[in-house]
C-alpha cells in the first residue's frame, strides 16, 4: 500500500509539473520573455511542493498511527500475560500481525486471534485515513501553486530555497547518523565503565582479558577485562604489517613513477589494483590454509617453533593487503611532485637517484608519512585476517610466532558467541570506542599532513 | 677558481665554445627542431627568441642533454662542446650538466635551506673537501648571484620561503656553485616583476665575464638589453644569427623582420 501511495505522489508531482508549465505559458500568452522564471521553474516549483506534501503525508501517517497502535496493543498483551517478560509480548505482537495478514504466525491462540482482529481493524481506519490525506495533500499542494501562478511569481527562487533545504536536510541526515553510531557508542563504553565501577586502569592496563567469566554470578568481574593482551596483540600485528608494506609498497611507488618504463608501468599497475581489490576474506583464509603451515614448515626446519596460528602470519599477509594501498597513495604524492623540481636536479648533474632520493622523496615525505599512517589505520581495524590467522586466546606475549589476539577478533568472538548480546555488548562497544579513537587520530594526523603537503606545492 | 679571467678578457678573444651542426630534434612525429647550425663564443651573452613553440627551450635542453629525460625526444647531429661531441657514448650526460648549468622559467628551489639548496651541486660532485670549503662555495655563490646580502643572516631557512625575485637569483647561484662553463637561461625573467627582471639583468651581465651565456627571452628588449649575440627561432628553423645589434636594426631574412617589428607574436 505504501508503495502504491508512494507511485501516486510521484506521478502526482510529474503531472504538476507539466500542468504548471503549461499554465504558466498560457498566463503570459506564449510570451515567454514576460516571466520573471521560466516555465520549467514554474512546473519545478509546482512539482516540489506536490512531492514533498504527498511523501511527508505518507511519512508521517505510517509513522506515528504505527507506534500508537502498537502501544495500544502492547499494554492489552502486558494485560493478558503479566508474568511474561517484555520479549514474549513483541513475539505475541508480531504473531499477531502475521495472523493479520494471513501469514504463518510461530503459535495461534485465542489471545494472539484478538489482537490480531483488533490490529486489522484499527489499521484499516487508519490505512484510508492515510489515503485520504495523502491524496488530498498532494492534491492540494497542486491547486495551490497551480492558482498562484502568475508572470512576476518568483518561481525559480522559491524553487532553489525548496532544493536547499532538501540538500541540506539529506546532509543533516547523514550527520545525525554518523553522531547517532558515535554517541551509542561513547553511551555504550560509559556504561561498560560504570559496570566496573570507573576503574578505567583495569581496562587500560589490566593484562587478563575474559570479560564474559563473570556473566553467570550476573557481574563483570573488573579483574578479567584488561585489553593489554589484545593492544599488544593488535600493535604487534599492525606493526609486522608496516614492516612488509611500507618498504615494498614505497620501493614499487617509487620504481612506477619515475624509473619504470612506460610500458612496464601500464602493466604493474593494473595489476596493484587487482591485488587492491581482493577481499579481505580471501587475504584471510589464504593467510591460514597457505602460508601459516608454510612458516611453521621452514620454521621447523632452522629449529624454531611457529604455532600454526602466529602473529607473524597475519601481519604478513596484513602487509601484504596493505602493499597496493601504500603503493597507489605514495604514488600519487611522487607524482605530484612538480616536474620542475626534478628538473632543477637534473640540471645540476644529479642521478636519477639522487634525484629521487634527496629532492624528490623529502618533498614528498609528508605525503608518505600519511600514506602510511593510512596504511596503520586500516591495518588495525582488519578483521578477516585476524580472525582466520591470529588466534583466539588474550595472550600476552612478544614472540611473533606465537598465537596472539587482536581488538576486533576479540570483538568478532564477543558479537557472534554463544553470550546474551546485552551482555557482550559492553565490553564490545568499548572496544570497538577504542578502535575507533586511534583511527581517528591517525586518520586526522594523515589528513593535516596532506594538506600541510598541498600548500606547498599548489 | 676564476684565475683567469681577468687575463682572458683583456686578451678580448671570443672563442668558440658551444658549435652545433645539423641538430634535429623529434618529440614522437613532431620535428621540433630542424637543422640547426650554431657557433656559441665564450663570455658572450647569446639571446634565442622567436614566438612560442617554435623550438626555443628544445633546442637550449639540447646543449646539456635535458631532453633525455623525455621519453619521446630523439636527437640528431652534433653538438661539440670544446671540441667534443656531448652526444658521444663515452659522455655522461650526469658530468655533462655539471658543465652546463641552467636555470628555468619558474623559479624551482628544492624544498631545503637556502645554504643547502646551493651546496646540493657542490655536494654531489665532490667539489667541497671541507665544511669550510662548502661554506665559502655557498657564499662566493650566493654573492655572485647577487643575492648574498638577503639571506647572509637566514642561510638555514627555507628556500621556497624567498619571494619570486629572490627565488630565481637563488636557483642562479645554485647552478653557478657547481662552477659550469656554460649556463643555460629558459625565460629566466618571466614569472618576475621588472625590478626583479632588472637585478637579474644586471645578474647576467655579471656572469658574463666568467661564462658563456645562452638566455632564451620572450622580450627582444631584453635581448638586446643582455646580450651580443642573437639567434631568431620560427617554426623549428634557426632563421637568422647574428650580432644582436644587427639583428635588431638590420634583419636580413623577412620573418625576422616582421617578428622584430611585432608583426609575428
Ligand atoms: N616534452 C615535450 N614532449 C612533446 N613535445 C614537446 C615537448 N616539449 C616541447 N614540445 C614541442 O616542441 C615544440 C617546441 O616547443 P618549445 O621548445 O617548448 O618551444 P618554445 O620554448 O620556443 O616556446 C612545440 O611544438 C612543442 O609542442
Ligand atoms: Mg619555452
Amino acid at each position: 500500500m505504501t508503495t502504491v501511495l508512494f507511485a501516486f505522489v510521484l506521478l502526482a508531482a510529474v503531472a504538476s509539473f507539466v500542468l504548471a508549465r503549461q499554465r504558466a505559458v498560457s498566463v503570459v500568452g506564449g510570451e515567454v520573455s514576460a516571466l520573471h522564471s521560466r516555465p520549467s521553474f514554474h512546473g519545478l516549483y509546482s512539482g516540489l511542493w506536490v512531492l514533498m506534501a504527498g511523501i511527508g503525508a505518507v511519512i508521517l501517517l505510517t509513522i506515528v498511527p504505527n507506534f500508537f497502535i502498537d502501544r495500544a496493543l502492547m499494554g492489552q498483551i502486558a494485560a493478558a500475560l503479566p508474568d511474561d517478560p517484555r520479549i514474549a509480548h513483541q513475539l505475541v505482537l508480531s504473531d499477531a500481525k502475521a495472523l493479520a495478514s494471513g501469514e504463518i504466525a510461530s503459535k495461534t491462540d485465542d489471545l494472539r486471534l484478538e489482537i490480531a482482529a483488533k490490529y486489522s481493524s484499527s489499521a484499516g481506519l487508519w490505512n484510508w485515513v492515510r489515503v485520504i490525506m495523502v491524496v488530498g495533500g498532494a492534491v492540494l499542494a497542486a491547486f495551490m501553486t497551480l492558482g498562484a501562478i502568475s508572470p512576476d511569481r518568483r518561481a525559480r527562487n522559491r524553487s532553489e530555497t525548496i532544493i536547499r533545504f532538501i540538500l541540506a536536510g539529506m546532509a543533516t541526515i547523514a550527520i545525525l547518523t554518523t553522531v547517532g553510531i558515535v554517541m551509542s557508542l561513547i553511551f555504550e563504553t560509559l556504561n561498560f565503565f560504570n559496570k566496573i565501577d570507573w576503574q578505567l586502569q583495569k581496562f587500560l592496563f589490566g593484562t587478563t582479558w575474559s570479560p564474559l567469566s563473570g556473566v553467570h554470578e550476573g557481574k563483570l568481574d573488573a579483574d578479567k577485562v584488561g585489553a593489554i593482551p589484545l593492544f599488544a596483540g593488535t600493535l604487534m600485528i599492525t606493526m609486522i604489517a608496516m614492516l612488509v608494506a611500507v618498504p615494498v609498497g614505497l620501493f614499487a611507488a617509487i620504481f612506477l613513477s619515475d624509473f619504470a618504463s612506460r610500458r612496464v608501468r601500464s602493466v604493474v599497475k593494473p595489476m596493484l589494483e587487482i591485488l587492491a581489490g581482493i577481499p579481505t576474506v580471501v587475504y584471510g583464509f589464504f593467510a591460514a590454509i597457505t602460508v601459516a603451515p608454510f612458516l611453521r614448515g621452514s620454521g621447523e626446519a632452522i629449529g624454531l617453533t611457529v604455532a600454526s596460528e602466529s602473529a607473524l602470519v597475519a601481519g604478513i599477509v596484513m602487509g601484504i593487503m596493505i602493499i597496493p594501498f601504500i603503493s597507489s597513495l605514495s604514488d600519487d604524492v611522487i607524482n605530484s611532485v612538480p616536474q620542475s623540481l626534478r628538473d632543477g636536479a637534473y640540471g645540476l648533474g644529479a642521478t636519477k637517484a639522487e634525484t629521487m632520493r634527496q629532492v624528490v622523496l623529502p618533498a614528498a615525505l609528508p605525503g608518505i608519512v600519511s600514506a602510511a599512517l593510512l596504511g596503520f589505520s586500516r591495518a588495525v581495524g582488519e578483521t578477516m585476517i585476524v580472525v582466520m590467522a591470529a588466534g583466539q586466546g588474550a595472550n600476552l606475549t612478544a614472540n611473533p610466532f606465537e598465537a596472539v589476539t587482536t581488538v576486533t577478533v576479540q570483538i568478532v568472538m564477543l558479537i557472534t558467541g554463544d553470550t546474551e548480546a546485552e551482555t557482550a555488548a559492553g565490553p564490545a562497544f568499548t572496544l570497538g570506542f577504542t578502535l575507533f579513537c586511534v583511527t581517528l587520530l591517525m586518520n586526522f594526523a594523515a589528513q593535516r599532513l596532506v594538506r600541510r603537503y598541498r600548500e606547498l606545492y599548489d | 677558481m676564476f684565475d683567469n679571467e681577468k687575463a682572458e678578457r683583456d686578451a678580448g678573444v671570443t672563442e668558440t665554445k658551444i658549435s652545433a651542426k645539423g641538430v634535429q630534434v623529434f618529440y614522437a612525429d613532431n620535428h621540433a627542431i630542424k637543422d640547426v647550425d650554431v657557433d656559441i663564443g665564450d663570455k658572450t651573452v647569446t639571446a634565442f627568441i622567436g614566438p612560442s613553440g617554435c623550438g626555443k627551450s628544445t633546442f637550449l635542453r639540447c646543449l646539456n642533454r635535458m631532453n633525455d629525460t623525455i621519453d619521446v625526444a630523439r636527437i640528431e647531429g652534433q653538438i661539440l662542446l670544446d671540441g667534443e661531441d656531448i652526444y658521444d657514448r663515452r659522455v655522461d650526460p650526469v658530468q655533462l650538466r655539471a658543465k652546463v648549468g641552467m636555470v628555468f622559467q619558474k623559479p624551482n628551489p628544492f624544498p631545503k635551506s637556502i645554504y643547502d639548496n646551493v651546496a646540493y651541486g657542490p655536494r654531489i660532485h665532490g667539489l667541497a673537501k671541507s665544511k669550510a670549503d662548502l661554506d665559502e662555495i655557498v657564499e662566493k655563490s650566493l654573492r655572485r648571484g647577487a643575492i648574498w646580502d638577503e639571506v647572509k643572516d637566514r642561510l638555514q631557512s627555507p628556500g621556497t620561503g624567498l619571494s619570486g625575485g629572490q627565488q630565481q637569483r637563488l636557483c642562479i647561484a645554485r647552478a653557478i656553485a657547481t662552477q659550469p662553463e656554460v649556463l643555460l637561461m629558459d625565460e629566466p625573467c618571466s614569472a618576475l616583476d621588472p625590478i626583479a627582471t632588472d637585478q637579474i639583468e644586471n645578474l647576467i651581465h655579471e656572469l658574463r665575464q666568467s661564462y658563456s651565456v645562452i638566455i632564451v627571452t620572450h622580450s627582444m628588449q631584453q635581448a638586446a638589453r643582455v646580450s651580443q649575440k642573437t639567434a631568431y627561432f620560427h617554426l623549428g628553423n634557426m632563421v637568422e644569427f647574428g650580432d644582436t645589434s644587427d639583428i635588431f636594426t638590420n634583419p636580413i631574412d623577412p620573418r625576422t623582420e616582421s617578428y622584430i617589428s611585432g608583426r609575428i607574436g
